[in-house]
Order: structure tokens, then C-alpha cells, then sequence
């Protein structure tokens, strides 16, 4: 069977572990329906020209996994942060583990998404911001509203900071079957409120995965939102991940997207700028080889004035490995002053390397600043010569350079260790000991 | 210490030194001098082994041991060091880590173990006394955002740290205003010793004020044309050019 048709009639299988009665049930029907028509998208819509779920469509993937051995903290420590405190939200095989988390009631909610779905208490929130910021005819998101069931549930009070950042993982134990994953998350955070998120998808045996996951962000007037996106997971691991934005006035949301592992990774971020005054940033390192694929589309709807965006999104393709960038900013009439900026800067370091690459500006109105632009390259052959010309090696003065040209992409992580982390990881993944502390 | 025997490159068949022959001895400060295109910078490039440009005939030779194999960084692991005249930017890795790397890069290929790290600091803090460099510096992106002076300083101050044994100074006055030319000239004349070399190379006979060759060459159209004393450099200054072009015509 078809893995379309296996999610069509698991929708079935669903109902009968769900309350038909609550609200979210309509929504999902609504979406089980949207998807079954329009099915996965192929090569011929113009999103998805590049990326081809063919491969994944015909893998027979559980849709309900077992319920798995529990993970020993030890077994994933490495995962987590060492160094500080975080609340955390953790997922093995798409079931909460409360052993390996620490959420919390005080002050703020950091906790499940199958809770905020059940209990009487969250219903205003739920009613108010669930599906109201995701595409409701989008394929894969649809799909995902459909059986959206478990995730992390986030609700930041007005006025208040988060104390520690969040972290959310989602493990994929692959100890029965190939598994496919469908997290739903929700973060809501009030007016002048604050949160720093990262998440996480980490497979840890070499079952396939596919994890087709939703999140929708909700920064009201003055919020200051951090996501960041990490993404290093095992070759036989597949991600979609749709994540929405709404974003009222004032408000400054930054999302952070480090892709580096995994077989395919696609990523749609949208922001929608619903104020005034709005800062939205996205910013993104990629760094893949043989057998990978990285796709990122980005959108930003300016609907209001006076507010801006800021994309930089950096690549370094080696092997066979594909990428894809689109980034599509759309400025409304009334948009005015809107000051949108959008960068995107490659590097092929193998001849099988390739990457696509696509500006896309709709704009309606007249007084705004808008700049692109995009480079394919190879490593500037007289930065080499001044490197080598110091006595530093060829492999390792092309990793210096490598590592120059993802950095300042960093600049912007406000998590020291997780920085440190991702610098780290970037000179791993260039394969050489630069020679310093990071 | 570094000799050069008919030195011929050329970089896209088109050939730019057309047979080089100079000789510098321990101690020896050689400043060469010559119009736009006459070939300078591409001479500074080729004796620190950048491969855009090929040698077609002759040879670049240090302490006996010809060159002719060597990629650059086995160039500078040999003594050479080259201070470029547009220093290239490096952002996200400091002035102190970019150091650290090519000293144990160095260190490395001569055998030896890393630097330990205190030794390292001192070290750097002593180079950076020299060229009156600033500690907050340091800590800066390699050349990102340097003013052209605080490039030329950081190129002295890389030579400072890896002890070359020949350097060769690429216009390094250019850019400079006469503040910055004295500061960097003083921290070159305290690297000077009896056993490393300098080769100067620049349009102006400013720089020569400061940093007293012991030789003056005139490159012309691929070739030295003409070698004197300090003299020569004045007798350029003066008069230009043009009756050195005017002589190779005839």
C-alpha cells in the first residue's frame, strides 16, 4: 500500500484514540480530507521542483509505533545541553517521556501538546491560536493536522521571561520498524514575554524515519521569541518541517536553522507580520555531503508598515549533495517603509554538488527597501594563497576558510553553549581541528 | 640566503618575469623598485609559490634547497614570508587564533610539538608591544573591518610572530599615512638581524627612508634593468621612470 493511502485509512485507526467531540476533532477531519485529495507533492508544483518524496512514499512506514523501551539518560545525554539549565520536552517514537523531561505549571506552561488537546483548562488558548497560523491547504501540513495528537505545548504569560531555555527533542529509537513521526507544537507567547526554544530530531538506530512535523508560533505585541532549529540527525532520517510564524507588533522573532545531517531535510518557514514596527530574522548554516539534500523555503509576508525582515542563509555542499534555497518575500500595498533583506551565500566544494537557488519578490508597495542577493562559489583561491602563504596546510586553510564564511551566521546565537556547540559542529563536519578553542 | 637564476612565469601564456636573477645574502635589506606592471608583485607571489602564475624556466632557491616542489605553506615552513600588499579578511576567526594555527601549523611540519598556550600568549604580547598593537585588537576578525594601516601592521605583526627568514614586504607603504608608514617601519628595522633578509618592494622611494636598503632594483617589462645603492632609489624619485624605459628602448 501506498503510504498516502496507509495515512488515509490510519486516519480511521486514529478515531477511535481521540474525542470526537472536542473542537480540534473537526479540524482534523477537515484536514484528513485536504490531504487525501491532493495527496504528497511531486516535482511538478513549482515547491517542491527540487525535492522528491518518491523515495519515502514507497518505504512502509509505521504510522502508530509501539510503544518503545525506555531510553536511559545516558544513551542520549549527549543531546541535550551540558552546561546550564533547561526545561525540556522529550518524545521517543512520538510519546512523551517523562522521565527524560522537566516541564513545568510555575508561571508558564512548558509541556504537551496531548494535554493542551484534552484538558478543560487550556480549551481558551486552544481555541484561540491551534490552526489559526498553519496553512489549512497545504499538503504535508494538513497531513500533519490531521493527526496532530502529541508535541510540545508552550505558553509564555504576559510580561514574564522563561528562566531557563526549552528544549525539545524528538527521539526516534527505530527499535520495531521504519516509523513515521508527525509532532504538532504550539507556542504561545504573550504580550512583552520572552523565550528561547531549540529543537531537535535525533534518530538513534538506522530504521528509516520520517518525521512530518507542524510548530506554530504565536509572538504578540513586544514578544521576543529565539527558535533554533538543529538539525543533525542520522542518514536514514527525513524531516519536513512547516513551522508558522504570527507576529503582532513589535515583536522580534528569530529563527536559527543548522542543517547538517539526516538524507532529506526540507524546511518551510513562513512569518507573517500581522503589527507594526515587526522584526522577523532568519538565519541558517548548512553543511551536508553524499546523499543528502537540504531545502529551504522561506517566506515572509509584510503585511503591515514599517517593519523588517533579515535572511542570510549560508550552504557548503560537498559529495553528491543537493540544495535548495527559495526565499519569497511578499510586501502588501499598505506595507509601507517595509526594509526586507534576504542573503544567500554557497559554496560547492565537489564537482557532483549542486544547489538551486531562487529570490522571489512580490511587492505591492512603493516606498520599501528590499535587497537580495545570491552567490554560487567555489573557496576564493587568493584567500588560500594568503592562508598557505602562513604556513597553514591546504586541508586545513580550506577548512579556516569554510568555517570564516558559515560564522557570522552565529553571531546572532544567544545560547553560549549551544554556539559553541554548533561551532564545534561546523568544524567537525569540515573534518579538521582548526587548532583553537571555538 | 635566497637566490634567484633566470627566473621566467607566466600566468595564462602570457609571460610577466622574463629572467630574474638576484641574489640576497643574510642581513641584506633589497628594495625593488619599477613602474605599474612591471612585473614586482608578480615576482613576490612567485617566490611565495602562488601556483596561479608558472614558472617556465630558472629557479627560486633558499639556502641551497631549490623551490621548485614546494606549495606556500612549505615555503613559509622554510623561512619565506610573504606581507601582502591587499591582506585578505577573515571573519570569525581571531587575530590571536589565526596566529596560534599557523605557528603549530609550522611547528608541526618542523617536528615540533604546539606551542604550549602560555608561551603562546607571551609571545604574542611581545610582538604586539613591538608594533604597538593593541590587546582589544587582537581579539578582532582577522582584517575585517582594518583600516588599510591596521592591515599593514597586522601583516608585520604575523611576521614578527613566525621569525621568517626572508621576507618579502609588498608595497606594504601603500595606504599608509606617515604615522602608521613609521610605526610599521620601526617594528620592521627591530625584526631586522643578521641572519633574515628583506626584499622590498614599492613605487615610492618613501618607504626607503625609513627602512635603508642596502640595495635598489628597477624592475622593467619582466626584468631587472638596472642595480645600485641607495642612491638610485633618489635618482628615481627625482627623475621617474621614464628615463629608465627610455633606456631599455635604446
Amino acid at each position: 500500500m501506498e503510504l498516502k493511502d496507509k495515512l488515509v485509512s490510519a486516519f480511521m485507526a486514529l478515531e477511535n484514540q481521540v474525542d470526537l467531540d472536542h473542537p480540534v476533532h473537526d479540524i482534523r477531519s477537515a484536514a484528513i480530507k485536504v490531504f487525501e485529495n491532493q495527496g504528497f507533492p511531486t516535482k511538478k508544483e513549482e515547491a517542491w521542483k527540487y525535492t522528491s518524496l518518491k523515495a519515502l512514499e514507497k518505504i512502509d512506514f509505521s504510522i502508530f509505533p509501539r510503544e518503545s523501551a525506555p531510553l536511559e539518560y545516558k544513551e542520549v545525554k549527549q543531546y541535550f545541553l551540558q552546561e546550564m539549565d533547561t526545561y525540556k520536552i522529550v518524545f521517543v517514537d512520538g510519546v512523551f517521556s517523562s522521565y527524560l523531561s522537566e516541564t513545568t505549571h510555575q508561571g508558564i506552561d512548558v509541556c504537551l501538546m496531548s494535554a493542551a488537546l484534552t484538558k478543560d483548562m487550556y480549551k481558551p488558548v486552544i481555541e484561540a491560536y491551534f490552526n489559526k497560523i498553519a496553512s489549512v491547504d497545504e499538503n504535508l501540513t494538513a497531513l500533519n493536522t490531521a493527526f496532530s495528537k502529541e508535541g510540545a505545548f508552550i505558553h509564555i504569560p504576559k510580561n514574564t521571561q522563561a528562566m531557563k531555555p526549552i528544549e525539545i527533542i524528538h527521539f526516534a529509537s527505530g527499535a520495531s520498524a521504519d516509523m513515521m513521526l508527525q509532532p504538532r507544537n504550539l507556542v504561545v507567547v504573550e504580550e512583552n514575554s520572552e523565550v528561547q526554544i531549540m529543537e531537535r530530531h535525533q534518530s538513534l538506530s538506522t530504521n528509516a524515519v520520517f518525521t512530518n512535523a507542524v510548530t506554530e508560533i504565536y509572538a504578540d505585541k513586544s514578544a521576543m521569541v529565539d527558535f533554533y532549529k538543529v538539525q543533525n540527525d542520522l542518514h536514514t532520517a527525513s524531516l519536513v518541517d512547516n513551522t508558522y510564524i504570527d507576529q503582532r507588533d513589535r515583536s522580534i522573532v528569530k529563527v536559527h536553522t543548522f542543517s547538517f545531517g539526516g538524507k532529506l531535510t526540507r524546511n518551510n518557514l513562513n512569518f507573517y507580520q500581522n503589527g507594526e514596527r515587526i522584526d522577523s530574522t532568519m538565519k541558517g548554516v548548512t553543511i551536508i555531503g553524499d546523499g543528502q539534500l537540504v531545502d529551504h523555503h522561506t517566506l515572509v509576508h509584510h503585511r503591515q508598515p514599517n517593519c523588517e525582515s533579515h535572511q542570510d542563509y549560508k550552504g557548503i555542499y560537498d559529495g553528491n549533495s543537493t540544495g535548495v534555497f527559495n526565499g519569497k518575500i511578499v510586501v502588501d500595498r499598505l506595507a509601507q517603509k517595509t526594509n526586507a533583506f534576504q542573503q544567500n551565500n554557497n559554496l560547492l566544494i565537489a564537482d557532483k554538488a549542486s544547489i538551486n537557488t531562487k529570490p522571489q519578490l512580490e511587492i505591492f508597495a512603493d516606498d520599501v527597501k528590499c535587497s537580495h542577493g545570491c552567490t554560487i562559489g567555489q573557496i576564493d583561491q587568493e584567500a588560500m594563497f594568503y592562508l598557505q602563504s602562513r604556513g597553514i596546510g591546504q586541508k586545513e586553510a580550506q577548512a579556516l576558510l569554510m568555517y570564516a564564511f558559515a560564522n557570522n551566521v552565529l553571531e546572532s546565537v544567544r545560547i553560549p553553549e549551544l554556539k559553541k556547540r554548533i561551532n564545534a559542529l561546523i568544524a567537525m563536519k569540515l573534518g579538521v581541528n582548526l587548532g583553537f578553542e571555538l | 640566503m635566497l637566490e634567484i637564476k633566470d627566473l621566467h612565469a607566466s600566468v595564462d601564456n602570457k609571460e610577466i618575469l622574463k629572467g630574474i636573477n638576484l641574489v640576497v645574502k643574510p642581513g641584506e635589506v633589497h628594495a625593488i623598485m619599477g613602474p605599474n606592471g612591471s612585473g614586482k608583485s608578480t615576482l613576490a607571489s612567485v617566490i611565495a609559490g602562488k601556483d596561479e602564475f608558472e614558472v617556465t624556466k630558472g629557479q627560486v632557491i633558499l639556502e641551497g634547497h631549490d623551490l621548485a616542489d614546494d606549495a606556500p605553506e612549505a615555503r613559509a615552513h622554510k623561512g619565506i614570508f610573504l606581507s601582502f600588499q591587499y591582506p585578505i579578511e577573515i571573519p570569525g576567526v581571531t587575530v590571536t587564533n589565526f596566529m596560534k594555527t599557523a605557528i603549530n601549523e609550522c611547528r608541526k611540519a618542523r617536528g615540533q610539538e604546539d606551542m604550549p598556550a602560555n608561551e603562546m600568549l607571551k609571545l604574542i604580547k611581545e610582538k604586539a608591544e613591538l608594533l604597538k598593537i593593541d590587546r582589544k585588537f587582537l581579539s578582532r576578525s582577522l582584517n575585517e573591518g582594518f583600516s588599510g594601516g591596521e592591515k599593514k601592521r597586522n601583516e608585520i605583526f604575523q611576521m614578527a610572530m613566525l621569525e621568517p627568514k626572508i621576507s618579502i614586504l609588498d608595497e606594504t607603504d601603500s595606504g599608509l599615512d606617515i604615522d602608521a608608514l613609521r610605526i610599521v617601519s620601526d617594528g620592521v628595522n627591530k625584526l631586522r638581524t643578521k641572519d633574515n633578509a628583506l626584499v622590498v618592494i614599492t613605487h615610492y622611494q618613501r618607504l626607503l627612508e625609513y627602512i635603508v636598503p642596502d640595495f635598489v632594483h628597477v624592475l622593467y617589462n619582466g626584468k631587472i634593468v638596472k642595480s645600485g645603492g641607495p642612491e638610485l632609489a633618489l635618482e628615481l624619485e627625482e627623475k621617474g621612470y621614464d628615463w629608465i624605459k627610455q633606456e631599455e628602448a635604446v
